[in-house]
């Protein structure tokens, strides 16, 4: 116990020395919080638009005006011509071209049919799509005025309507920050457990400091606990700095308890550190630790549903976050913090989180052997 | 010139010798695409959704059986009652829920009007207003069924064209992204890293005593890593012709040249980096904050730059990806020229030289 708190107070002073790694553990949190939430908004707010009218009839104009209101579009011009327009497109000035024919009102009025054309900019698939969806949900709207105007629209409706009313449950403003803010803190705390504790390891290595352990009496299970308790404190504090800005920066206030962010966050990282423990194992060079931690975290984060819902991928691909131990932690404190679930929801994810500590810690503790 | 080429035939024998951090450089562009092309997508399908069906009469019935057939949706729960709405979405178990009214069928026949509540997850803003979305469209395409085939008067109709990218395919935006990663970690981190480590292990001290010019052995450490991204940069392309069925619209030469421009610029960068940092870790550090993080937010190919906050705008124009990112989408996808693409070429250029004049002049002064 005497040798295992000599080795923690070890560990703590040269962390405590080392600026950058201070600095790491600090400025992280603080950047990625800060600006990952304002930088990742994918909502399409800003359609650029390009209105090419033949007809400059009262109707077109009351066309554009109302879309010029939806405050879903921009209008960048307003033009007579049809290359113009593509020029826009071509240079990304605009994204969604709009062809009013020259007898759109007269057609509407006496041959009860005019078609309006759409030209978007499809690189952008999803914008593309709801730009297109917004233009014809407005398009709907314009056409039943002008029914109203030509036609006695019965009082009572001759036809069956299914009235639909969504309801937004656990974040009914839609505000995407709380769906970001949770998965960046899963991050984080994923990229402290298993790259800082991989370079850890991998810089005594490399400097030789290793060999020195090894050959005092210092048993093989108290240097490792030497090595991933800090860590694994060092892990709890940035969840706590992160949990503290996004309460301050964002407002978000966990609606379940935070012990059980906490306790699932604890687990979660002894995981985290038996991986960065493992490839510390069989990285040689801070730069391989570096690069293999770095590889596996691409995978973990960009197969962890964090941008993408997981359920939209290919059946191989979900295959693979059944092994993405990030996947899960993403879920749970999104679950935890939107939804207020409690402990007994997530015990199944806790159950997981806990083979894959067992797990990766075992594969490390096993390689290590082998080697001194 | 035969120093120079010893070293840099040492630095090629580090590298290839190095068999696992080889194979990852490699692996790396492949799996990326791999992911990025397959995996990844902003589409939403088979949604889970759970189903409370407070009438159960033909109406309902026949509805949630078109919602439940739909690749959008998996119908995973039936849900009893409103008291077991909440648990439901708190388990993680569905992303929306349907409630149908009683009499859904009466209503809709007698008093020609039923509603249906729609409660999505919002926890995740986008997919709960795709998944409403996508109900709603079939909700209302069952309605427009019963209503026959009744003629409006005063019709638009809408024609649609979507240029460039007529399938929507989510490809065509990654993969100049994935470009831009890819040489930002080979030619920036990779490259920095191996040279503060000669620093730290003293064998940099050996190398400035010793009558070699300095610069050239920093030049012979950076052209291994330089090979290996153009090896890259051409598996990158070719999958994404041959798998991807991404095109390569305009000029081959232009495009391989923009991308050397960029790994020139990358790599200065990578340079600088490593006449700052004392460290590996600082290295590390730096590179991942100060230019993978920038890659990945800010050059918009993750995420649109237009939401950004004016503030973040601004500083998104000093990444050289977002530049880099710019003219190889054009290039790529709409067949852009030179001419389309000069400003970009030349600011990127401009950011080339200020980082190789930069970084040469202070390795210089830390000479002296």
């Amino acid at each position: 116990m005497r040798v295992l708190r000599i080795l923690l107070e070890k560990e703590f002073r040269q962390i405590f020395r080392d600026p950058a790694i201070l600095r790491m553990i600090f400025i992280m949190p603080t950047i990625q919080l800060l600006i990952f939430p304002l930088a990742a908004d994918y909502e399409v707010k800003h359609v650029n638009l390009c209105v090419i009218d033949y007809d400059h009839s009262s109707y077109s104009n009351q066309f554009v005006n109302k879309i010029k209101a939806s405050g879903y579009f921009s209008l960048v011009d307003y033009t007579d011509s049809h290359e113009i327009a593509m020029d826009y497109v071509e240079n990304d000035k605009v994204d969604l071209i709009l062809q009013i024919p020259n007898s759109f009102e007269k057609q509407l009025v006496r041959e009860d049919k005019t078609t309006i054309s759409l030209e978007i900019n499809a690189i952008n698939g999803a914008k593309a799509i709801i730009g297109s969806s917004y233009l014809n949900y407005i398009t709907a709207d314009f056409n039943d005025e002008i029914r109203q105007e030509w036609n006695l629209w019965p009082r009572f409706n001759p036809m069956p309507i299914i009235q639909i009313e969504p309801l937004y449950w656990y974040n009914p403003l839609l505000n995407y920050y709380f769906f970001m803010v949770p998965g960046i803190l899963v991050i984080l705390i994923t990229m402290v457990g298993s790259l800082l504790t991989a370079l850890n390891i991998v810089k005594e290595k490399e400097v030789g400091t290793i060999e020195q352990i090894n050959v005092t009496p210092v048993k093989k299970y108290q240097f490792i606990l030497g090595k991933l308790i800090p860590f694994w404190i060092l892990g709890l504090i940035i969840l706590s700095i992160g949990l503290t800005i996004s309460w301050l920066v964002y407002g978000i206030v966990p609606l379940g308890h935070l012990s059980t962010i906490y306790i699932f966050s604890a687990t979660f990282l002894i995981a985290v550190l038996g991986l960065g423990f493992f490839l510390s194992t069989i990285a040689k060079t801070q730069q391989q630790a570096m690069l293999f931690s770095f590889f596996l975290m691409m995978l973990f984060i960009l197969l962890g549903g964090l941008y993408t819902s997981i359920e939209s991928m290919p059946y191989w691909a979900q295959i693979i976050t059944w092994f993405n131990p990030v996947s899960y932690f993403i879920e749970v404190m999104r679950m935890v913090v939107l939804k207020g679930s409690s402990l007994s929801d997530i015990k199944f994810h806790i159950f997981i989180v806990l083979i894959f500590a067992v797990f990766f810690n075992l594969v490390a503790i096993w390689n290590y052997k082998k080697r001194s | 010139m035969k120093q120079f080429l010893f070293f840099i035939k040492k630095e090629f024998t580090h590298v290839w010798r190095d068999g696992h951090t080889l194979f990852i450089l490699l692996a790396m562009p492949l799996t990326q695409i791999l992911i990025f092309g397959f995996a990844l997508t902003n589409e939403v399908k088979n949604s889970s959704i759970g189903i409370l069906d407070n009438s159960k009469d033909k109406a309902s019935v026949e509805l949630i059986a078109r919602i439940s057939a739909s690749r959008y949706f998996d119908v995973v729960s039936i849900i009893p009652d409103n008291a077991h709405i909440d648990p439901t979405f708190k388990k993680g178990k569905i992303k929306m829920a349907l409630i149908m009214p009683s009499d859904f069928e009466e209503s809709l026949l007698h008093s020609n009007s039923a509603k249906i509540q729609l409660i999505a997850d919002a926890s995740d803003p986008n997919t709960a207003t795709t998944l409403i979305n996508y109900a709603s469209a079939i909700i209302r395409d069952y309605q427009k069924e019963l209503m026959a085939n009744q003629d409006f008067p005063n019709t638009i109709k809408t024609e649609i064209k979507m240029l460039y990218n007529p399938q929507l395919k989510g490809s065509y935006n990654f993969v100049p992204g994935v470009i831009a990663m890819i040489l930002m970690l080979l030619c920036s981190m990779m490259t920095s890293i191996s040279i503060v480590k000669e620093k730290e292990l003293g064998t940099m001290e050996v190398i400035l005593v010793s009558p070699i010019v300095p610069l050239r052995v920093i030049f012979a450490k950076m052209i291994p890593y330089f090979i290996v991204s153009m090896i890259n940069i051409t598996t990158i392309l070719l999958l994404s012709v041959f798998v991807l069925e991404v095109p390569i619209k305009g000029n081959l030469i232009l495009l391989i040249s923009e991308c050397i421009l960029f790994t020139i610029t990358v790599l200065a960068l990578g340079l600088l980096i490593s006449i700052v940092a004392k460290s590996q870790q600082i290295a590390i550090f730096i590179s991942l904050m100060g230019l993978f993080l920038p890659t990945i937010m800010l050059s918009g190919f993750m995420f649109p730059i237009e939401n950004m906050p004016i503030g973040l705008q601004l500083i998104s124009n000093l990444v050289p990806s977002k530049w880099f990112y710019h003219i190889i989408k054009n290039i790529m996808i709409k067949g852009s020229s030179l001419q389309h693409v000069w400003k970009e070429t030349a600011i990127l250029v401009g950011m080339m030289l200020v980082l190789v004049t930069v970084s040469i002049k202070k390795f210089k002064i830390r000479m002296e």
